[in-house]
């Protein structure tokens, strides 16, 4: 028994982002983001009876679902947190439907809201980061993805013009979407090498920008899903990943985890990579987009620079990707922002993508990515005709 | 000399004979008497195949540059001294190793051969560095 076809999503809410935290805190967006993703399902509160919430970084805390059901008033048979980092959003889709499957519950609110600010403590006091990389100044997620772009780079001959594209491609799109942070202006490959080097071998333009914001979905199994107000998005497949924590100790810093997780999404689908309409891969830099697109089996392994370059990843291009802008554009609201994929492939199938809406789109693969390419989410969604 | 600003390890129980060998300006790995692994970091079961059986065992101090970055600006105010060449170094045993790479950033590059040096950063601790062989 697998989980295809058994659930689908029915309601999106996103806020857009703002750079400065402001007087929010992450509670408040949360309920804001929750309220609109219900009312764009059609549904009350009294009908959410799962709720899966991400803890924001701002605001790190233990039994975090609950506290969040409790501050908007919902009653759940279902609570739980997900901590798979920027795979959280993906992740939250199969396990709502999986609860949803196995008659737990009926209606899922996947949530999270974040501030763009840096909350007391976000790793355990005594850890490898800690001890091991820290001190060598391994910090944030920009090292670790510049080593697997210079490793990339070495491996397949990847070019900087290259991951500079798929920069350039999704702001292209983001210029149509109201709600992206970058959406004033179009980007050019040499605007990219332009802006200031931060970690050799990514631009500031490759590198993903903080801000405050939240995102939500509503999960809900078929009696729910055929009273709902917009087409739902069914889905097909999901597959999830994980070979390593800190990126030094991962098997390989070029082939991802995202290989498995989207060889199970694809199975569980019976579908492959050039069934798919659209792409949502996780953008938290340029070079994520180019390693995601070879693991997930949409070009040979090394070949995703050269495959950018002679693909259009805009919203009317042949190969649409990231059409919100990706994070790159759109901008990173904590663990929302990995819900931001989740949330573009649903108003692209659902037919809700306005300006740069990606024309007959039916099937789309979204990939979720924790950490530095550790915890991998991927998804298979479909709007049936 | 001035006040060191930068994160220190806490050495556990575990890691505890990886520093004091460093601060002997020694190179020791964890060796898996069951499987033969070099295990670096420092755990409490080999990651190959469970066992308990590990020893620690001197390395010896050779390596390769198996990826690296030039970190011109960091995240953190304490390495407000950046650019430093951050690195992992693929170690002659076979493990990884995150660490830094010393002397001018445009001496480094993948692949080019280096060995360890010990950095004394206050009287306590000693960090584990590579330079160029």
């Amino acid at each position: 028994m697998s989980l295809k076809g058994q659930a689908a999503a029915i309601g999106i809410g996103e806020l857009k982002p703002i750079k400065e935290p402001g007087d929010h805190t992450a509670l408040a967006l949360m309920g804001a983001v929750a309220a609109e993703a219900i009312a764009d399902a059609g549904l009350d509160k009294r009908d959410i009876d799962g709720l899966l919430v991400g803890v924001p970084f701002s605001d790190p805390g233990m039994i975090y679902p609950g506290v969040a059901a409790e501050v908007m008033g919902i009653n759940v048979r279902m609570l739980n947190q997900v901590d798979i980092g920027g795979a959280t959003g993906a992740g939250m889709i199969w396990r709502a439907a999986a609860a949803i499957q196995a008659g737990m519950c009926s209606t899922v609110l996947c949530l999270m809201a974040d501030l763009n600010k840096v909350g007391d403590q976000r790793m355990p006091t005594v850890s490898v980061q800690r001890e091991f990389e820290l001190p060598y100044g391994n910090i944030g997620a920009n090292c670790g993805y510049a080593m697997i772009a210079h490793r990339h780079m070495h491996e397949y001959g990847t070019t900087a013009r290259q991951m500079a594209k798929v920069a350039v491609d999704q702001r292209k799109s983001a210029l149509r979407n109201p709600l992206a942070t970058f959406n004033d202006r179009p980007l050019t490959i040499d605007e990219v090498l332009a802006s200031r080097m931060i970690v050799d071998p990514l631009h500031l333009y490759e590198i993903v920008s903080p801000v405050s914001g939240g995102a939500a979905v509503i999960v809900a199994g078929p009696e729910v899903a055929r009273r709902a107000t917009h087409p739902p998005v069914w889905l097909l497949g999901a597959g999830e990943y994980s070979n390593h924590s800190t990126i030094t100790y991962a098997p390989s810093l070029t082939t991802s985890p995202i290989k498995p997780a989207a060889e199970t999404a694809f199975a569980m689908a019976g579908l492959t990579p050039g069934d798919m309409d659209l792409v949502c891969p996780y953008d938290c830099y340029t070079i994520t987009v180019i390693i995601t697109l070879e693991d997930a089996g949409f070009c040979k392994k090394g070949q995703g620079g050269p495959f950018v370059m002679e693909h259009d990843l805009a919203y009317d291009g042949d190969f649409p990707c990231n059409t919100h802008g990706g994070q790159l554009s759109f901008g990173q609201a904590g663990l929302a922002g990995g819900m931001s994929h989740v949330t573009e492939a649903l108003r692209q199938l659902m037919g809700r993508g306005g300006g740069r809406q990606v024309s007959n789109a039916a099937l789309a693969y979204v990939n979720g990515n924790g950490g530095i390419m550790s915890e991998q989410a991927s998804l298979i969604l479909e709007r049936r005709s | 000399m001035s006040e060191y600003l930068k994160p220190l390890p806490k050495p556990t129980p575990i890691s505890r004979p990886f520093w004091e060998a460093a601060r002997r300006h020694e190179l020791m790995l964890q060796h898996c008497a069951d499987c033969g692994a070099f295990v670096h970091y420092p755990r409490p079961r080999c990651p190959q195949c469970f066992s308990e059986r590990l020893e620690w065992r001197r390395a010896c101090g050779r390596g390769t540059v198996y990826s690296y970055t030039l970190v011109r600006r960091a995240s953190s105010r304490a390495f407000a001294d950046a650019p430093y060449v951050l690195a992992i170094v693929e170690l002659e045993e076979g493990p990884h190793m995150t660490t830094n790479i010393v002397g001018p950033a445009d001496r480094v590059g993948i692949g080019i051969p280096v060995e360890v040096c010990f950095d004394d950063v206050t009287p306590e601790h000693t960090l584990v560095k590579f330079k160029p062989a």
